[in-house]
Order: C-alpha cells, then sequence, then structure tokens
C-alpha cells in the first residue's frame, strides 16, 4: 500500500524539476487548447505536502493531509536526519544536507514518525479520508 | 550546569552520595586521569601518561566517531582527522593491543564511507573491535547493512564479548531501539533481549575480573532533552554492580565526560571529525561550527586505557590531535 520512494538526488531534483516545469507548460498550454480541459485539476488533484526539518525540529510538527497524499521531508539542516515511522511501516535512509524524502499516505489515519538519529525529533501526520471518496 | 547533569542521571542510574559529589569531571585536553578506587585523580601532562602507558600490562585505544562523510564546516575531510589520529596511535612508543571504534564509524550508513573509514584505520595495523553508532544504523534497512558488514561474530543485533589479558570486554548496542513509546522520552534502549544476553555472559564471572563495556550511547543521562542517555542502562548496570571495576567508553557527544558511580567509571570520548556543544548550551546538538582555523584538532582525539599489574581500575589518557 504505501509507496516508497528513492531518495532524490540534487541533480535528479533538478532534473525532476525541470521536466515538472515543462510539462506544467505543456498542461499550461493543453489546458489554454479549447477541448482539452481538466488536464491541470488533475495535475493539482495529488499536491506534495512538504515538512521542513530546521533546527532539529519538524515544521511544521503536525500536518494533516488528504488520503492518498504524499509527504516530503526536507533536510535543511547541517546535520544529517532520518525519517522513520513510529512502530515501524516506513523509514527513510540518512537525509544528508538538502536530501528530500517522500512517502505517500493512502489510508486514513495518525501517523507518528521521529527521527531515529534524533528520536527526542518527533511529528505526526493525520490522513483525512480523500474528499469525494 | 553540573546540577542540571546530577539531576537528569537520576532516572537512569542510581546515585550515592560519592556519585553526587565527584559526579562530573570536565576533562580537559591532553590531561592524565588515573582511577583508582572509582575516583579520578588527574596525574599530570601527556608526557608523563607515554612513560606510564609503557609499563602497563594491557593497552588499548579508543577511537570513536569518525563521521566518515561528513563534509560540512567545521571539518570537510573527516578521513584526513581520523588518519591523524591514526598516526598519532602509531607513533605511540608501545603499540596497543588493538583498538575499539565505539560508533559513528559513517556518517550516513553507505559502503563506501565503511570502505574509507576501515581503509584509514588499516593503517595502524591493529585489530579493531567496532560497534555501530546511529549514524550506522540509518540506512533503510534498519541497520541491515551494518549488520552485514560488521556483524559477522556477533549476536543478536551486534552484541559481543571477548576477553584480553584477564579483563572481559562487553560490546553492548544501544542504537537500535529508539522506540519507547511517542510520548516518553526518546531515549535509546538496550532492550530485553540484549539484557538477557548480558545477565548470561558475565554470571559465571569472579566479581574481581575488570570488566570494560563499549557502547555508542552514554549509559547515564547525560542531558535528556538531546536524547544523550539510555533508557533502560540502570538494568544493565545492575548485572555488573558486583564487579569490582567497570569501566564504561562510550562515543556519540563528541566530548570528554567522565563521571563516577561506585565501581563503575562513565568515559564519553572525544570524536576524531568534529566537537559538539556542551550539554544544553545551544539550541540543538549539532556540529561546533565556529572554529578558529587550524585549531579543529584542539577539539578532536583518541583515548588510551591501559590496565597495570595489581590495580583493578584501568589509567585514561585523553590526548587531541593538536596537543
Amino acid at each position: 500500500m504505501r509507496a516508497r520512494f528513492p531518495r532524490p538526488r540534487r541533480r535528479e531534483l533538478l532534473t525532476g524539476l525541470g521536466a515538472a516545469l515543462i510539462a506544467g507548460g505543456a498542461l499550461a498550454l493543453f489546458a489554454a487548447l479549447p477541448g482539452r480541459p481538466g488536464q491541470t485539476a488533475h495535475a493539482a488533484a495529488n499536491p506534495a505536502a512538504t515538512v521542513d526539518i530546521h533546527n532539529f525540529t519538524f515544521v511544521p510538527g503536525d500536518m494533516t493531509v488528504a488520503a492518498g497524499a504524499t509527504v516530503v521531508w526536507k533536510n535543511g539542516d547541517d546535520s544529517p536526519h532520518r525519517i522513520a515511522a513510529v512502530g515501524g511501516g516506513y523509514a527513510s535512509p540518512a537525509l544528508d544536507s538538502g536530501d528530500s524524502y517522500s512517502h505517500t499516505f493512502a489510508a486514513p489515519g495518525v501517523y507518528r514518525y521521529i527521527c531515529s538519529l534524533h528520536p527526542y525529533m518527533r511529528g505526526t501526520i493525520t490522513v483525512k479520508p480523500a474528499t469525494g471518496s | 550546569m553540573s546540577d542540571r547533569h546530577q539531576s537528569a542521571s537520576t532516572g537512569a542510574v542510581r546515585l550515592g552520595r560519592r556519585g553526587l559529589l565527584k559526579c562530573m569531571s570536565w576533562a580537559g585536553a591532553g590531561v592524565v586521569w588515573s582511577l583508582g578506587g572509582g575516583v579520578p585523580r588527574m596525574l599530570g601532562p601527556l608526557g608523563t601518561a607515554a612513560a606510564q602507558a609503557a609499563s602497563t600490562e594491557l593497552t588499548f585505544v579508543q577511537i570513536s566517531d569518525s563521521h566518515i562523510g561528513f563534509h560540512l564546516p567545521p571539518n570537510p575531510d573527516p578521513a584526513a582527522t581520523l588518519g591523524e589520529a591514526i598516526a598519532k596511535i602509531k607513533a605511540m612508543p608501545q603499540p596497543p593491543a588493538f583498538l575499539v571504534h565505539t560508533g559513528d564509524i559513517s556518517h550516513l550508513s553507505k559502503a563506501e564511507q565503511w570502505d574509507q573509514a576501515v581503509e584509514v584505520i588499516k593503517g595502524a595495523g591493529e585489530q579493531v573491535y567496532y560497534i555501530p553508532g546511529e549514524h550506522d544504523v540509518a540506512d533503510a534497512g534498519n541497520g541491515a547493512a551494518y549488520l552485514q558488514r560488521f556483524g559477522k561474530d556477533t549476536q543478536g543485533r551486534g552484541w559481543y564479548s571477548f576477553d584480553v589479558g584477564g579483563v572481559h570486554f562487553i560490546a553492548l548496542i544501544n542504537v537500535f531501539d529508539f522506540q519507547p513509546g511517542f510520548k516518553s522520552a526518546g531515549l535509546a534502549k538496550i532492550g530485553d533481549e540484549q539484557l538477557e544476553w548480558l545477565e548470561k555472559d558475565v554470571a559465571g564471572r569472579s566479581a574481581s575480573t575488570p570488566i570494560v563495556v563499549l557502547a555508542h550511547l552514554p549509559l547515564w543521562t547525560i542531558y535528556e532533552p538531546w536524547g544523550w542517555g539510555t533508557a533502560d542502562a540502570g538494568r544493565a548496570l545492575a548485572y555488573l554492580q558486583r564487579f569490582a571495576s567497570v569501566t564504561v567508553l562510550n562515543g556519540h557527544i563528541h566530548q570528554v565526560i567522565q563521571k563516577v558511580e561506585g565501581n563503575v567509571t562513565f568515559h564519553t570520548a572525544n570524536s576524531t571529525a568534529f566537537p559538539q556543544p556542551r550539554p544544553g548550551s545551544a539550541p540543538a546538538p549539532g556540529p561546533i561550527k565556529e572554529i578558529p582555523a587550524g585549531m579543529l584538532g584542539k577539539y578532536l582525539g583518541v583515548r588510551t586505557i591501559g590496565f597495570r599489574s595489581g590495580a583493578a581500575a584501568p589509567a585514561l589518557t585523553d590526548s587531541v590531535l593538536l596537543g
């Protein structure tokens, strides 16, 4: 059920970003064309929610998302951090400074996580049922 | 600051009167501590120590927290500073019997980081006993990579014991079980399985056998808000209480702090990569970045442990890379 994403490298992130911009541009073009509506709406249906890691703190510490949402953790510290679900389920590799990790939450529930390198760092993802489902 | 340490200590470790009085000894760089009768005394500068170490029956060296793969200030090249530490060990007048590395060999649990660390440490030409730090079990497989590489002759999740020169060494692993419950303190645990193994491991031994415990995280709670402690250390220490001399060597906090409690002495070690703040003295326990150029070696070091004949407790020498 839970997808695990490989940790994107910086270059891949940049490439991905470029591709996304191009794709976004293409979608915008398509959307602007008569008879091709809806594609931008589809692209916006699964937005990534971001948890920033700063000064050994998850920001925001508590986040609420809709089922199916992907949460991205970005390490902005000069120390590595590692996302680990309380009770298991998913865990990132160690995230170096600037690295990101993402996890998609398919089912509603309350998901607690810690940094396994600094286990006093904690956060919660609350997953609500997706609207319309 | 010592008030905070003492109150923080009571959760994990029973403190006697002497423990409270003698609790925290901040070791200055490059001095010698002799541990006789459970109370450290300062003996003198490093030169004296070298002479003393030469007459010991068993000498070994502790290195810790090499963090190969770290690449930011204050140390863009921790392999180089690890190399300096190894050079210091090679220059010892009498080679040590072996080295112990008390964890955080790598920064990010990557094979190439362990490769580089092992290659540099090999330069000492000595046998090395490794234990993992939490940075060594931070792969997506929750430590599988470390155990596959370093865990061959170990029990459970990497613990083991061995005997050299009449001294019993116990390698405790306290970097796996970080989830005692979401609402309790984020302290690591040794865990029931390992504690049961420890109880059996020491059961038949004479109380006069000197014990050396290797662990990555401290076995007393130095600063709970930063997770600098081990939740169930008290149970491990209870199994060791009857021994005349117990020396606990750990890493993790990148600075030398010592504590005495009865026959048990606790010693955290310097890193070979970068220093960390004194407990609670900074918003977070990350690396100290602001170090004057060329002075990093004053904050990094190695430790020599020597057992003399007739003396129950070993003599410890902490020396910095830039003395």
